[in-house]
């Protein structure tokens, strides 16, 4: 895959949960770090040198008792004002949050934002339904991709059909497990338009490894915009080599699993492909979507993440297969 | 008598003729492929630990073949089915068949010489347990070259693990392979717990006991309450598996959560199972090399019981990221922060200690100053993921994966090995090589942290654990080299070290060697018989605070310096002040131990692949093995008292809580406990997190009538078994059979109601959670009944042969204890069962 989104921890996007929580692990490097260099050189003098007599007392409940008590009561503290804070989003300062607990600077009630968009993210062997609640209307099933504005906070709601899923998006927030019979709930947000790689972090069979997709943030008009054109059904193909595609689709078993709305197609055991041409990723994050790669994944599904419930298509002629993929790569 | 030490010492010279040829005699190890018979702890104590590295080897195979697979992004020298299977066998085969048992291994094999015993109380006991983890172990490993290895990971969460995501026999070689291999490890901590209580040298209070045996006993109690729950969650899942009853599938009312809750309340504790030993290695070996007593031995003490009892209120911080409230998390986070606080304490006791002393620099030193650069750095990572939103991006990484590889390579593997530097010339009677110990331990720090290191950069760039492979382009390729060329370079530390054994070291006979210079009793002149005389014991330091006192053990001037009854034993102390209190005779060398371990791994293993016949030959052979055995266990007392020296004269046979019986009886039944209160916590969970209603209203609740009438058939049986033990004294041999016989039908006719309530219902185990766990919590009545039917009939068939009487009724008491139990245990169930009735 290409490298240029960011999916680590320490390169948070701006205002999100993941830059508060990195603001937190730069504590915890500097603070593990002194700690453990001063241990390590009592005991390497320990060793080397000679007997001396030493206070016995002083060691054992100064160095042993009264230092880890003091230190982790601070960090307690201060790990659960972050936490606290994660849940209302609108700090960005782990300090800030730290002192406020004493009484410190403002502490303004952190109340969500108005307008908080609700995704549904359902986790499935081995990718990744969204849905986009739309208040009044119906809501948008897409799939493998998550789209969102930079200036409002989105609430995922997380679940699955199967097994164990855990949903990462490093630069963005922490992971939260989607955990059969349960909904979670995970909040995301920033300031920072780009594209941001998310993954299962919860081992979940076979391909747990290639099941990840792509964050993508963008301003609120530009996501609206967005949001309204993959609300519409997918357009008729224009050309008499889509159509070819368009007749391929349906002549194989691709409709059984997929629905593309607008078409007969109407499958749900597999990703919905009504404008799969628009995303970043093909097979959940395993390969950049163009129509190469297209075609690949449609012959050689069992090759490219074997174990998957999609068949490889191996019925297709050349032509076919290439106007197939030409059509799916039109719908955007 | 005698809590002060004797004035004079015990026995005088010289020895009378013929007493120290009688000792060679009897304690004489069988030789040629007799060798297998043996049951000494010190001889299986070797074999264990041996067997233990060989599944080191074994595992540490699996990890280099992971780490060649990930040294570039996208490799594909094995594939994505084989990867999950060695991921799998990793975690599993490094955690339950080396971490643990190695640890209880060299608890068998030290503590008999460091409390200045014969042998423990159990030797065949621990001979069992040795077999059945060896056969059933090796068997285990044996699936990965079958494509049968499980692949959902060492923590098996279902569902993915259950039957609709799972099927096939990989999951079941795991749940019925592991679920067999911690009751082994169960026996092993029951040997060890009434070892340490019960034969201590004379003189050896609590206070006095040296930090290993405080060390190991408070783990054997971690053991008995830590195994249960995984024993519970194991036999659920296979119940899921094998007959669909649910109990962790959400539509049908159980919940994948519970499984979680009870596998990491074993789980947690186990890392201190495995790290609590190596501390005490570690304070035994930094007392030594330093040359002085060890600072805050009672603050230690202290700090190993803050740290048994917290690890057990931990378990949830492997679950922060399921979406708990945050505040609930809180609790987990906080007692996840205090542990480290008594961890700290041990560190700077041990650091102390090294500033007072002169310390002597050679290879245990440096595998020491090892574990203080490992182990220090894990726990730190340790408090980074307790902290709660820093777990939520931590979690389930390769930062993880670095984390507790820091903290069970830093604090067991580099104690451990600390270990075989210092105690290797105990067994041998000669040093390992020095050249190649430091080399190895050089070898191997370079190579852990070139290992693990890197990994907390490649978690945090964002590398889950456990995947095949992973995408390039993410700044991963260069840490995930160095951790595949680490992981070579410290398998290369790991290899000079079996290396420089397979070299130099060979079990010598007569070992009288201390090149340390330690204070502890393990270093007395040893032999087969182990030590020729046993010391009283005044101080925390023996050999230190009495320099002649290795001479005057060997000469024999201590407490029983030949055989007193003719036939292998060791002195049964009191368990807290070591008071003297009688000859424990030991049982000898056995097929018997040999036959029941393998017979019980045979069972465990053909019923995972359903070859039923095997299966129960396995399970005859082994039965059959265990009775015969137990038949033996229980010999006639003489009536005589025996003079052990100092004007000291003892018995050869106890009862009550004066019994070494009672006390392994006792354990056994708190192992038992665990597991039915684990049930019990597994009916309450379910009811509270499932909105169906429990049960939904669809199903009905036990009849009333039956359950009334199983309790009242309790109650019969309690009644028959109080009367029976009031006729025992009486020598009314008769009505004690009779009184016995009937306890034992109450037994059945309360099952059978038990049973009946439910059968009579429309509940059926398949519907739901409810109906799964009743019907389980019955079962477990049942599996109880069968084992009162066995303890029945072999305690009256001895009656019948004039094997009890009021004096020799140590089996009468054994199973009277197990019934009150089964008893209180049957009525508990029947109560819970119907408690639904309250909410009502």
């Amino acid at each position: 895959m290409e490298s240029s989104h960011s999916a680590s921890v320490l390169h948070p996007a701006s205002d999100s949960g993941a830059a508060l929580i990195d603001q937190l692990g730069t504590a915890l490097y500097v603070g593990g770090a002194i700690i453990f260099v001063v241990v390590m050189a009592l005991a390497i003098y320990g060793v080397f040198a000679k007997a001396r007599a030493i206070n016995a007392r002083g060691w054992i409940l100064g160095g042993g008792l009264a230092f880890p008590i003091v230190t982790l009561t601070v960090l307690l503290m201060y790990s659960l004002a972050v936490g606290n804070g994660l849940n209302a989003i609108g700090s960005s300062n782990a300090l800030q949050l730290f002192l406020e607990c004493f009484g410190i600077g403002d502490a303004r009630e952190r109340t969500p934002a108005d307008g908080l968009l609700r995704v549904h993210v359902v986790g499935k062997q081995w990718w990744w339904e969204v849905r986009y609640e739309q208040p009044g209307r119906q809501e948008v099933i897409l799939a493998n991709e998550i789209r969102m504005p930079t200036d409002r906070a989105v609430e995922l709601v997380l679940s699955t059909t199967d097994v164990i899923h855990s949903f990462w998006a490093p630069s963005l927030a922490g992971k939260v497990d989607m955990i059969p019979g349960r909904t979670t709930r995970l909040r995301l947000q920033t300031s920072e338009e780009g594209t941001f790689r998310a993954l299962c972090a919860e081992y979940c069979g076979g391909q747990h490894a290639l099941m990840a997709l792509y964050v993508v943030t963008q301003e609120t008009t530009d996501f609206d915009a967005w949001l309204a054109s993959q609300a519409r059904p997918a357009n008729e193909p224009t050309d008499p080599f889509l159509k070819t595609g368009y007749d391929a689709f349906f002549r194989g078993e691709c409709h059984e699993c997929h629905t593309i709305r607008g078409t007969p197609a109407e499958g749900t055991s597999g990703p919905d492909l009504t404008h799969v041409g628009s995303r970043k990723s093909l097979a959940a994050g395993t390969l950049n979507n163009h129509i190469g790669t297209m075609a690949g994944w449609i012959a050689g599904a069992q090759d490219v993440k074997p174990g998957n419930k999609m068949p490889s298509s191996l019925a297709y002629s050349g032509v076919e297969l290439r106007a197939l993929s030409a059509w799916l790569g039109s719908l955007e | 008598m005698s809590s002060r030490p004797p004035d004079e010492l015990p026995n005088t010279l010289p020895r009378p003729a013929g007493e120290f040829e009688r000792l060679q005699a009897v304690w004489k190890r069988p030789r040629g492929w007799r060798v297998l018979t043996q049951v000494n702890n010190t001889a299986i104590g070797l074999w264990y630990i041996g067997a233990a590295l060989l599944f080191l080897v074994l595992g540490g195979i699996l990890a280099l073949i992971m780490r060649t697979q990930l040294v570039v992004p996208g490799n594909d020298l094995v594939d994505y089915d084989l990867y999950n299977q060695l991921f799998t066998m990793h975690g599993s085969v490094m955690m339950f068949l080396f971490a643990v048992p190695v640890i209880e291994a060299i608890g068998i094999l030290l503590l008999p010489a460091m409390q200045g015993a014969r042998d423990l109380p159990f030797p065949r006991l621990s001979a069992y347990a040795f077999w059945a983890y060896f056969v059933g172990g090796l068997v285990f490993f044996t699936t990965i070259f079958f494509d049968l290895a499980p692949d959902g990971g060492w923590f098996m969460y279902p569902p993915l693990t259950s039957y609709e995501f799972s099927p096939g026999l990989r999951t079941d070689f795991w749940l019925l392979g592991i679920g067999f291999i911690e009751i082994s490890a169960i026996a092993g901590a029951i040997e060890i717990v009434v070892g340490i209580l019960r034969t201590r040298p004379p003189g050896m209070t609590l206070d006095k006991m040296p930090i290993y045996l405080w060390a190991m006993l408070i783990v054997g109690a971690m053991i008995i309450f830590g195994f249960p729950p995984v024993i519970l969650a194991t036999a659920l899942l296979e119940l899921e598996r094998a007959f669909h009853w649910p109990f962790f599938l959400a539509e049908k009312g159980g919940d994948p959560l519970l499984w979680q809750h009870l596998f990491w309340l074993f789980g947690h504790p186990d890392v201190y199972i495995i790290f609590l030993p190596a501390a005490g290695l570690v304070s035994m070996m930094v007392a030594t090399m330093a040359q002085t007593p060890l600072i805050g031995y009672r603050w230690i003490v202290v700090a190993m019981l803050a740290t048994g009892t917290i690890s057990f209120a931990l378990w949830v911080h492997h679950m922060f990221a399921t979406g708990m409230p945050h505040l609930s998390l809180s609790f987990f986070s906080a007692a996840s922060m205090a542990v480290a606080i008594p961890a700290g304490l041990q560190v700077f006791s041990w650091i102390a200690t090294l500033w007072r002393g002169n310390v002597q620099r050679t290879t245990p030193t440096y595998f020491l100053l090892g574990f203080f650069g490992v182990f220090v750095l894990g726990g730190l990572t340790g408090v980074m993921l307790a902290v709660v939103p820093y777990d939520w991006q931590a979690h389930d990484t390769y930062f993880v994966v670095a984390h507790l590889h820091y903290v069970l390579i830093g604090g067991m593997l580099f104690p451990v090995f600390a270990g075989i530097y210092y105690w290797a010339p105990l067994i041998s009677g000669r040093q390992l090589s020095e050249r190649m110990g430091t080399w190895a331990c050089t070898i191997m720090f370079i190579g852990v942290n070139l290992t693990f290191f890197p990994m907390h950069i490649a978690g945090l760039l964002g590398m889950p654990r456990r995947v095949w492979t992973y995408a390039d382009g993410y700044g991963l390729e260069i840490y995930n080299l160095l951790s595949t060329v680490g992981a070579f370079v410290f398998a290369a530390g790991i290899g000079i070290v079996l290396l420089d054994l397979l070299l130099h070291f060979r079990p010598a006979g007569k070992v009288n060697t201390n090149p340390w210079r330690a204070g502890s009793l393990e270093w007395l002149p040893q032999d087969e018989y182990a030590i020729r005389s046993i010391p009283f014991v005044t101080n925390r330091d023996p050999l230190w605070a009495n320099p002649s006192l290795p001479e005057e053990v060997d000469a024999g001037q201590h407490y029983l310096p030949g055989t007193a009854t003719g036939v292998r034993e060791t002195i049964v102390t009191s368990p807290i002040d070591a008071r003297p209190q009688y000859v424990l005779r030991l049982p000898g060398s056995s097929w018997l131990p040999v036959l029941a371990g393998v017979g019980t791994a045979v069972f465990f293993l053909a019923l995972t692949v359903k070859w039923m016949v095997i299966a129960v030959l396995g399970a005859i052979v082994a039965l059959v093995s265990i009775l015969m055995w137990l038949w033996q266990s229980d010999p006639a007392p003489s009536g005589k008292l025996f003079d052990i020296g100092g004007g000291l004269s003892l018995p050869d046979y106890m009862t009550g809580s004066n019994s070494h019986s009672w006390w392994s009886m006792v354990v056994l039944m708190l192992v038992d406990g665990s597991i039915f209160a684990c049930l019990i916590f597994t009916f309450f969970y379910l009811w509270t997190v499932t909105l169906s209603g429990f049960p939904p209203e669809s199903l009905e609740l036990p009849l009333i009538g039956s359950s009334v009438a199983a309790a009242l058939a309790w109650a019969v049986s309690v009644a028959a078994m109080y009367v029976s033990n009031r006729m025992l004294p009486q020598k009314r041999m008769g009505a004690v059979g009779l009184t016995l016989t009937a306890a034992l039908a109450g037994v059945w006719i309360a099952f059978g109601l038990s049973l009946h309530a439910l059968l009579e219902t429309n509940l059926q185990p398949q519907l739901h959670g409810y109906a799964s766990t009743a019907y389980t919590t019955v079962a477990w009545q049942g599996l109880h009944a069968v084992l009162l039917t066995l303890m029945a009939g072999f305690t009256l068939v001895r009656l019948w042969l004039g094997m009890i009487d009021p004096v020799r009724r140590v089996v009468f008491d054994n199973t009277r204890i197990m019934w009150y139990y089964c008893a209180a245990q049957g009525v508990l169930a029947l109560l819970v069962m119907s408690s639904p009735r309250l909410a009502m």
